[in-house]
């Protein structure tokens, strides 16, 4: 298990040189989407319409977030053993919360992405952040990393949504842009062309950072 | 650090226990809500299999719409107890139907704004597509014949693919075919294979790559609209008679 202990110095700043890293990195130059390839399942499935990637980042934000804090506040109890499953109970009731009040305040969104939310226990990120950081590191760094890593998440979806709607719809939070002239272009709709999306996202990040792969 | 057993099945535990009751606790307070939710849904539903220009409106609007212009009959053409209806689970019904025990089979009657003459016949449907339930809502003239429109909905076809009978360009596919042809009762089933123009009107372009959902969906159609049949025929001689 590899973990990523950040040294912390007594009394540090708010929002130190350090603090900030841990939110901006996963933004860019450790994305979890583009350079950590994690949860793409769910980055393909629910990116077909803007409204229900929003709905989709914010659960996923609430998720981690308290799951990396809530971890985190118990990481010295958790016994060793079982502490995955200690993860995955808490994850996944953290789910089961947010599905629950989706389907009681947001019925039309849950039944597009009902089955992803669900998804969202085994979404890599969420469990990746639990074990490399969370563990190891105190609540309030939990949070910001926690932050850091959906809103890279967040980021990477929303664009891909963006134009996955803008050319397979011609609208943009279902509201019409492009004339009606516009030929819907149905690969935009399939998963395949949030493949291609994110494909292009990650060349663009990775020609713009120099970023290449570890052999 | 080594825990002992004790304290590690002490520690899942307890987790179990707190987690177990903020969950129960999160299911019984949104509960009641829910419920709302998915009434308010299935009429709107019903709604759009014949107004499917209120796609766009609030579910409040379309509630109100369904409250003044929808009657619910049972199959011998007589109003169904309140306290019937408020229960009534189309699933439900459906697994008495697989079973062949006797199922209440509500008919929604369109009524026409003055509320004098049946506009259209919603006949709701339950069924099985290829990964779990599909459902939906098959309108029918007021000549017990001619398709004026259907909804249908699933719980977990594939996206891209058996998730299309929840498009409107698939269902729109329906509008106008007939169910009876020379007086008898010939279902309108989706064929195999997408594209094709020219089909009578008993058949339905299909859904390419989606053949299993696409089966599953025409047993639905087939077995309700002969569960239906009894009500149809009623009706269909009826209306000639009336011409």
């Amino acid at each position: 298990m590899s973990t990523e202990t950040v040294a912390a110095k007594k009394s540090e700043a708010l929002f130190s040189k350090r603090r900030k890293a841990i939110v901006t990195d996963p933004l860019d130059d450790d994305n979890p989407v583009t350079v950590q390839v994690l949860g793409i399942c769910s980055a393909l499935a629910v990116t077909s319409k803007l409204e229900p990637t929003l709905v989709m980042s914010i659960a996923v934000t609430f998720v981690i977030i308290f799951s990396n804090l809530i971890v985190s506040l118990l990481r010295n109890a958790i016994p060793q053993r079982i502490r995955i499953i200690v993860q995955l109970g808490i994850v996944a009731s953290l789910v089961i919360i947010v599905d629950q009040v989706l389907k009681a305040y947001l019925y039309d969104v849950s039944k597009v992405v009902g089955v992803y939310v669900g998804l969202i226990i085994t979404n890599c990120i969420v469990m990746g952040r639990l074990e490399a950081f969370a563990m190891a590191n105190k609540p309030y760094d939990s949070i910001l990393d926690g932050l850091g890593s959906s809103f890279g998440y967040a980021w990477v979806i929303l664009v891909v949504a963006f134009f996955r709607e803008l050319f397979g719809s011609g609208t943009l939070f279902d509201i019409r842009v492009l004339p009606e002239a516009y030929v819907n272009n149905g690969l935009m709709t399939s998963p395949v062309g949030a493949f291609i999306i994110i494909g292009l996202i990650i060349w663009v990040q990775r020609a713009r950072n120099g970023y290449v792969e570890e052999a | 650090m080594q825990q002992s057993n004790g304290y590690v099945i002490g520690f899942a535990v307890a987790m179990t226990v707190i987690l177990g009751g903020i969950l129960s606790f999160t299911a019984v307070s949104l509960n009641e809500r829910q419920k709302e939710e998915v009434a308010l849904d299935t009429k709107k539903q019903i709604m759009l299999s014949v107004l499917p220009e209120m796609s766009e409106s609030p579910k409040s609007e379309i509630a109100k719409v369904y409250d003044s212009r929808i009657q619910v009959v049972g199959i011998d053409g007589q109003a169904i107890d309140a306290a019937v209806l408020e229960k009534l689970d189309i699933s439900k019904e459906w697994k008495k139907l697989k079973k062949n025990q006797p199922a209440i089979l509500p008919i929604y009657k369109f009524m026409s704004k003055d509320g004098s003459s049946v506009e259209s016949y919603i006949l709701p449907m339950y069924g099985y597509g290829l990964w779990n339930d599909i459902w939906g809502y098959f309108a029918l003239e007021s000549d017990m014949n001619t398709v004026k429109g259907v909804v249908f909905s699933h719980k977990g076809e594939t996206p891209g693919l058996g998730a299309r009978i929840g498009d409107k360009e698939v269902q729109d596919r329906y509008i106008g075919k007939k169910i009876f042809v020379n007086g008898e009762l010939k279902p309108t089933f989706m064929v195999k294979g997408e594209g094709k123009t020219g089909l009578p009107d008993y058949e339905v372009d299909g859904l390419s790559g989606a053949t299993l959902t696409a089966i599953g969906l025409n047993e639905m159609v087939d077995r309700y609209l002969n569960q239906y049949k009894p009500f149809l025929e009623k009706g269909a001689s009826a209306v000639s008679m009336a011409q």
